[in-house]
């Protein structure tokens, strides 16, 4: 029978949580690296027992963890995130220039292909690669060095590059998302990159459709379509289906469409869901009631979906990377809370209970269907 | 001569590095932060870039060195450390300052 491993990153360290296909029980393990801030873990698809970690700290930098037990045992591997050459500057929150400064990495993404390549999205924006189980690290520079670099600013939350999306038909060409420079494309393997944000409208920037500068706060894809994107943007959830040549507005019925988190149903390329979060200067939901929309239509018609999740004297949000899906039959979604609580749907949205209610603050949600 | 330093980490530290609160490192020649952070981490490599910049080797910002009760935090990385910390009587402090929650 299938089992499914989460791997949850919070503020204060990790936590596994394991269960068998009706994802119902549930064990934990952790938190592994207590006390420090774990952004993102990532197994990889060729090998799941080969887990990625990011572990950082204000005190003591950045750590890239590698398990490869499935996270029983873990082994600090390369921290050396050096930008290519000069890393000159981007615009400060007050428009002035200010030097690229590594920070930490937001988001780890696994080859789709090779266990020991590896993605990691850096704060301040920048994309690097390992091809060796992350001892080292390249800087793929032609992102950071494009024209509209010294132009791009951070985001509430930092100049983070968040978000890396692998095409699984074309090994050339990758997705990423940096808030708030917006979203760029390679096609030539992280050689050079292009801004992909046409159609995207940000009414709290200068030039409202311009080529960079938009708050993109997350992206997702089904593999079996990669060439098309959905975005929840800082205000908007939009889509393309030109590999984000151009960009359309999904929102639709949505009670607010700010948000961070998106994702896509595993077996159905067009049932998305969000968790809609009441606007940017406050981070909850609307009326205290922690609700997912989903839409059964690739987007505009929205459903809310309560069962099992607080509707009353909520007050949590749903980070970037706090959302999964899992790709047993019947497709289990997750997501987890600033409140620390890890919810669990295994119906596909349409009944939820929390696996665990008191972790740190979850900053990322990773689903791992295994055999 | 070989010094024996003893070099006291944060808890946070000892847990990456797999290693007890105190360390002992030796040391040929002289004996500054350099070259006992030089030392250190030629023996625990994951400490790299968690005390010092990979590449500056400066001091991270919310690290702080002391030893036999001076703030070091601020001395020149090449000059020499008090010479109870040579001989061994006194330890090496690498401590991470207390901030945040």
């Amino acid at each position: 029978m299938s089992r499914v491993r989460l791997l949850v990153g919070t503020r204060k360290g990790a936590f596994i949580l394991t269960s068998d296909g009706k994802r119902k029980d549930w064990s934990v393990s952790g938190p592994h690296f207590a006390g420090w801030e774990l952004y993102h873990l990532k197994g990889s698809p060729v090998d799941p027992n080969r887990i990625y970690a990011s572990q950082t700290s204000g005190w003591f930098g950045q750590v890239v963890q590698r398990s490869d037990d499935g996270g029983v045992t873990w082994n600090a591997v390369g921290n050396k995130f050096v930008y290519d050459g000069e890393a000159g500057t981007h615009q400060w929150y007050d428009g002035t220039p200010h030097p690229w400064e590594f920070k930490r990495v937001w988001h780890l993404e696994p080859s789709l292909t090779c266990p020991d390549t590896v993605f990691a999205g850096a704060e301040d924006a920048a994309l690097f690669r390992s091809t060796d189980g992350g001892n080292s690290w390249e800087e793929l520079a032609g992102l950071r060095t494009h024209g509209t670099g010294p132009a791009w600013q951070p985001g509430a939350g930092g100049m983070c590059l968040h978000t890396i999306l692998l095409d699984p038909e074309n090994p050339q060409r990758i997705f990423i998302a940096i808030s708030a420079a917006g979203a760029f494309r390679t096609d030539d393997g992280g050689l050079s990159w292009k801004p992909i944000n046409r159609g995207l409208h940000s009414q709290y920037i200068p030039d409202p459709t311009a080529e960079v500068g938009h708050c993109v706060h997350h992206i997702a894809m089904h593999s079996s379509r990669p060439g098309t994107l959905f975005m929840q943007k800082h205000w908007d959830v939009m889509r393309s289906d030109d590999a984000g040549e151009s960009w359309t507005e999904i929102s639709g019925n949505l009670p607010t469409d700010f948000g961070f988190v998106i994702d896509v149903h595993a077996h159905e390329p067009e049932t998305l869901y969000v968790v809609p979060i009441k606007s940017d200067s406050e981070h909850f939901p609307m009326d205290g009631q922690l609700r997912v929309y989903r839409s059964r239509s690739g987007g505009h018609e929205w459903e809310p979906l309560t069962q099992g999740l607080p509707q009353s004297n909520c007050y949590v949000n749903v980070l970037r990377d706090a959302m999964a899906v899992d790709s047993l039959d019947s497709c289990g979604v997750y997501f987890g809370t600033t409140g620390g609580q890890v919810y669990v749907s295994p119906d596909g949205g349409d009944t939820w209970q929390a696996i665990v209610h008191d972790l740190p603050a979850v900053l990322s949600v990773e689903a791992q269907t295994l055999p | 001569m070989t010094a024996r330093v003893r070099v006291e980490l944060p808890a946070h530290l000892c847990r990456l590095g797999g290693i007890s609160h105190e360390v002992e490192i030796s040391i040929e020649g002289a004996v500054t932060q350099r070259t006992v952070l030089d030392a250190l981490e030629l023996t625990y490599p994951m400490l790299e870039g968690t005390i010092r910049d990979h590449t500056s080797k400066l001091r991270r910002p919310f690290i702080r060195f002391f030893a036999c009760e001076q703030d070091l935090s601020h001395i020149s990385p090449d000059d020499p450390l008090p010479a109870e910390v040579i001989e061994g009587k006194e330890p090496f402090l690498i401590i991470g300052a207390i901030a945040g929650g």
